[in-house]
């Protein structure tokens, strides 16, 4: 690979870029690492880049069967899944030095499938975050306006499909961690349904909420990598035993007829006219191709985020428990005694956002207030589940922005916790009622950043988005753009 | 924060108990700052007041169809001793280490 | 104390742990055994690693059905499991998987006999099943404690009876009960030792007649019922004193010191503790059909109580012997083979509680290790019982079959053991004997009975064993007595 055009290429392009140019993987592979090495000088896209293992994988690559559909294509994967033996670290000083002793089971996909994998995609600490900023390493920056942020929490690699450094990469999304930094970076982020990617392996941020997929160029890039991370995990017992459909036979179909659901909540105050400008656009679009607009209501919706910031930073408070300096991770010095060194050791390796959502979930889960929150939220979390039950009965998907605004200034919301989790404020209700969604660009806003289309769907409905999506991309260009063209 | 007469939902005290539940200590000037914006938070959460939930069960799943999953008696492989250690901050050849329990 | 003087009476709780032993632990594949080298048996899951998951054992959970049952508890629909967090270095997730407010099994009840014969039904709160932790090893020396994570996540079910036990020795017969039947089931190896069964109790004191349950001291480190037996005994009388003298019980836990033969209060320095159980969510619930508690209560082995009743009434055995023989269910089993073979339960019981037993003692094996089946045990009390050989041959064959596996007629054709019922035969040897202890003979003639014991061993000691001593001791008789 040689010219510009083939780094903006997607999986099927580079594919073939691969196989046509017939070049050595490694040597191929010692260019791609070197290029997005210095891609990162100014994107951090990632923790860190590992040429030799890079290079390595290569190798192996060379002397594998080359029928993997991923076979030499660079994916890179958040820094909150497990690869083995390499730094897995979640953003966070408390996991320093940890090299997991097993693959995470969409990393031995990945693997299966013959993915170069670059490993340590940026992210929030423990993925807390809509900004990438509360990395320990420091965040991503947006490779449309490096004074800005790629979104979060994975920043990292929505920066990194964004930047060209990679062609596609895996996320985690617990609250719009995959859509709204997709939408930010003007890609393709697909978030499925709660249970239909195992978690296995997946540094567990919100158990209930968490789900792994895919951040790429377009939306046939996502239906190949959710083809291929999808499916029943019998070690993860909340992976649904439900068949895998071949997601990309839905790309190409039409969608005349199919009813788009319009929320009234999603269009209210509070968001950018250069967002609700591009989203009406998108409407016509679709109008224009035989799709029915429906007007819906999701009267729930204004609840989401109260009942999110519940619901997380529980589940959250009870999995960040394990890192106590024993067994892995950041130890404190000189410790005399086992109490201190548990408190030494979490008050030096969390940073303040992770502070901050460890003291709200247990707050919410003590002695005296678990009905008053926990409970409470999670009974708003039924209602808010049903308002969607409800309305897939006159709709096929479901049709919002993905975030109320363009990406905004590193540092703008850092001190202001509650402004900053209101950015999730569209994407939260999909993972609260376990549907998927998908984010597509569909135009760029304020300041020229790019605007994000969200689709949301029953659960297991992904070919229903895959169909819109495919349809929205066969119309317009927004995901042939690059930032700095 | 401004209004010095609202009352406020979680208190310096709380955040103390709370950081020790959580193992944390937090200096006394943080505690302050974590209180205000914990007190921030939780009075915007306090909007869930308003939904009427009376008869409605919590969801923990939100799948209704996640249930009975098992795996059968079977051993699989464990780790080596050797993986099993390696990423502790402190150990021997057989164990974890920690300071001293009385 | 505890006297019916006693101003005060006794109000105690058990709370019992017991390990299943099924193969693998609870929400991993790893081995769930005892006295591996440490940090053997783990996996990314046991060991709380980031990013792994628990997916619940089957079997574990079914035993835990099984015990539910077999002490009259309501298995529950619907099941599920909640985080319990602490913090504790053995405890690698710092939360344990256990269950709160849905757990297996709710209400049910044992029946303890007392002293006086009669017996008292002890209520069971509930069952709930759970994860257990691993283990800290101290080291006086060095400033270190090392941490093994090979039990964590062995699976434990833990017992809650109700505060309805009376007395110290009344815990003490309710763990016996518990320990029988747990047994009885084959889900657990029942072994404080090897901490595979586990006791805390709870006791308190209240006057006599009142209502409410006084504060309740919680008694820690109880490594054998003889221990939570003392342990409470010491309790009672510590808390009667302070009561008597005015003063009040300071509801704490306290740990057995089994040395010094008395409970210490452990200060920890933990307030109250807030656990903050939730739902866990890397946790599906589960339904509990009725097909599956009625499948499983249909293959339950009948238990100690029942099999004790059927006993009686079928062998017409003392209780005492019945008592041995149901103790182990592989015993009370291979009784049952024995005798359907021989139809002789007086007899078989008796070989069973004399020379099996003392066989299973020397070679600390267990029925089914002792190389003995069954038929062959009959066989060899049949031959005994008709005559072909003698009881003291009998013990030989038995010797020499649970030695070499030999068939028991080919030993006893091989070593020429049958045993001689021919007067021709026997004629010779008793005449000898006869003439040789003349001391003996006239001692009998002259009316000392006893005599006679004497000069049969004689017979058998000459006839090496083969003579039937009945008939030995009839001929005897006729010679001696005929002049």
């Amino acid at each position: 690979m040689t010219k510009k055009d083939d780094y903006l290429s997607n999986i099927e392009g580079y594919g073939r870029a691969l196989r046509e140019n017939a070049v050595s993987l490694n040597s191929y592979a010692e260019v791609l690492a070197s290029r997005a090495i210095d891609i990162d000088k100014d994107i951090h896209a990632f923790a860190r880049i590992d040429k030799e293992r890079v290079i390595e994988r290569a190798e192996e690559l060379e002397n594998s069967s080359r029928a993997g559909r991923l076979w030499g294509v660079p994916v890179a994967v958040k820094d909150n899944l497990c690869v083995k033996d390499e730094l897995t670290t979640c953003g966070s000083k408390i996991l320093e030095g940890f090299r997991p002793p097993y693959n995470a089971t969409v990393v031995e996909k990945l693997i299966a499938e013959g993915a170069l994998l670059f490993a340590g995609a940026n992210m929030d600490e423990f993925a807390f975050g809509s900004s990438c900023e509360t990395s320990c390493y420091g965040g991503a920056k947006n490779p449309w306006d490096t004074s800005r942020i790629p979104g979060g929490s994975s920043g990292g690699s929505a920066a990194a499909v964004a930047s060209t450094e990679v062609v596609a990469a895996l996320g985690s999304d617990t609250g719009g961690s995959i859509r709204q930094p997709a939408s930010m970076c003007g890609i393709v982020g697909f978030k499925p349904t709660y249970g239909r990617v195992s978690r296995y392996g997946l540094i567990a941020f919100a158990s209930s909420l968490d789900q792994i997929g895919p951040l790429t160029r377009d939306i046939t890039d996502s239906a190949i990598l959710l083809e291929i991370i999808s499916g029943h995990d019998h070690r993860d017992s909340t992976s649904v035993n439900v068949d895998v459909p071949r997601y990309t036979d839905s790309l190409s179909q039409d969608i005349k007829g199919m009813k788009i659901g319009i929320p009234e909540e999603y269009f209210q105050s509070g968001i950018d006219k250069g967002v609700t400008d591009s989203i009406d656009a998108a409407i016509k679009v679709y109008k224009d191709l035989g799709a029915e607009t429906v007007e819906i209501s999701l009267p729930h919706t204004k609840y989401a985020v109260s009942c999110y910031y519940i619901i997380g930073p529980a589940e959250a408070s009870s999995n960040l428990a394990r890192y106590d300096g024993v067994h892995y991770g950041h130890r404190c010095a000189n410790s005399q005694d086992i109490i201190d060194m548990y408190i030494d050791s979490r008050n030096e390796g969390f940073g303040a956002e992770a502070k901050r959502r460890i003291l709200l979930g247990n707050y919410s889960l003590s002695s005296g207030y678990y009905e008053a929150y926990y409970l409470k939220a999670q009974k708003v979390r039924t209602k808010i589940a049903d308002d969607f039950r409800e309305v897939f009965k006159s709709c096929d998907c479901i049709l919002t922005p993905t975030a109320p605004t363009t990406a905004f200034k590193i540092g703008e919301r850092i001190e202001d916790p509650l402004k900053m989790y209101l950015s999730d404020v569209f994407t939260i209700p999909a993972n609260l009622a376990g549907l998927p969604a998908v984010t597509i660009p569909c135009g760029f806003g304020e300041n020229d950043m790019p605007v994000g289309l969200q689709l949301m769907a029953e659960p297991f409905a992904e070919e229903t988005l895959i169909r819109a999506a495919h349809a929205f991309e066969r119309n317009t260009d927004y995901h042939k753009r690059f930032a700095g063209e | 924060m401004g209004n010095k007469t609202k009352k406020k939902i979680i208190t310096a005290e709380d955040v103390r108990y709370v950081a020790k539940l959580s193992r944390l200590s937090l200096d006394e000037d943080k505690i302050g700052k974590f209180q205000e914006q914990l007190d921030g938070i939780l009075g915007y959460i306090a909007q869930l007041d308003e939904v009427n939930t009376d008869g409605v069960l919590p969801t923990t799943h939100v799948l209704s169809s996640m249930k009975n999953v098992f795996r059968e008696d079977e051993l699989r492989e464990s780790l080596t001793t050797e993986a099993a250690l390696k990423n502790a901050p402190e150990a021997d050849e057989h164990f974890f280490k920690v300071p001293k329990i009385i | 104390m505890n006297t019916k003087k006693s101003k005060y009476e006794t109000v105690v709780g058990l709370e019992v742990h017991v390990q299943l032993s099924t193969k693998t632990k609870i929400f991993c594949g790893c081995a769930n055994g005892f006295g591996a080298d440490p940090n053997t048996q783990v996996c990314p899951v046991c060991l709380g690693q980031p990013g792994s998951l628990p997916v619940l054992n089957r079997t574990a959970f079914e035993s835990s059905i099984k015990v539910a049952l077999a002490i009259n508890c309501d298995v529950q629909e619907i099941v599920k499991f909640d985080r319990k967090n602490y913090y504790y270095p053995d405890l690698p997730k710092n939360y344990q998987i256990s269950q709160f407010d849905m757990p297996i099994a709710y209400d049910g009840h044992l029946t303890v006999p007392g002293e006086d014969g009669s017996s008292r039904d002890i209520g069971i709160t509930r069952a709930h099943l759970e994860e257990d932790a691993g283990k800290l090893i101290h080291d006086e020396k060095k400033p270190f404690s090392y941490v093994d994570l090979n039990r964590t996540g062995t699976p434990l079910l833990e017992i809650v009876s109700e505060p309805d036990i009376q007395s110290p020795g009344e815990a003490y017969q309710y763990l016996v009960i518990l320990k029988h039947i747990i047994k009885y089931l084959d889900v657990s190896d029942c072994n404080m030792e090897e901490g595979s069964l586990r006791c805390d109790a709870n006791i308190s004191l209240r006057k006599r007649g009142d209502k409410e349950l006084g504060s309740k001291v919680e008694i820690k480190n109880l490594n054998s019922f003889k221990a939570v037996r003392d342990a409470l005994l010491y309790e009672e009388e510590r808390q009667e004193d302070i009561l008597s003298e005015g003063g009040r019980i300071e509801q704490e836990t306290r740990l057995w010191d089994e040395k010094r033969g008395i409970t210490s209060s452990m200060r920890s320095k933990e307030g109250a503790q807030d656990y903050r159980y939730f739902p866990d969510p890397d946790l599906v619930p589960f339904e509990v059909r009725s097909g599956l508690v009625e499948t499983i209560r249909e293959n339950l082995p009948e238990l100690p109580v029942k099999k004790i009743e059927r006993f009686a009434e079928q062998y017409k055995l003392d209780k005492k012997d019945i008592e041995v023989l149901v103790s182990e269910r592989p015993i009370a089993d291979f009784f049952e083979k024995v005798n359907t073979e021989c139809n002789n339960p007086k007899v078989v019981s008796n070989w069973i509680q004399g020379e099996v037993m003392m066989h299973l003692k020397d070679k600390a094996t267990n029925i089914e290790g002792l190389g003995l089946s069954a038929k062959a045990l009959a066989v060899i009390i049949k031959l005994a019982s008709g005559g072909t050989i003698s009881g003291l041959a009998a013990k030989d064959v038995l010797n020499t079959h649970i030695d070499t596996g030999d068939d028991p007629e080919v030993i006893i054709k091989e070593q020429g053991l049958e045993q001689v019922s021919d007067e021709g035969e026997l004629d010779v040897i008793v005449n000898k004997v006869i003439e040789v202890n003349e001391k003996s003979a006239n001692d009998y003639r002259n009316g000392k009975v006893n005599a006679l014991g004497f000069l049969v061993g004689q017979v058998m000691r000459e006839s090496r064993g083969k003579a039937n001593p009945k008939l030995a001791g009839d001929m005897l008789k006729k010679k001696l007595e005929r002049k």
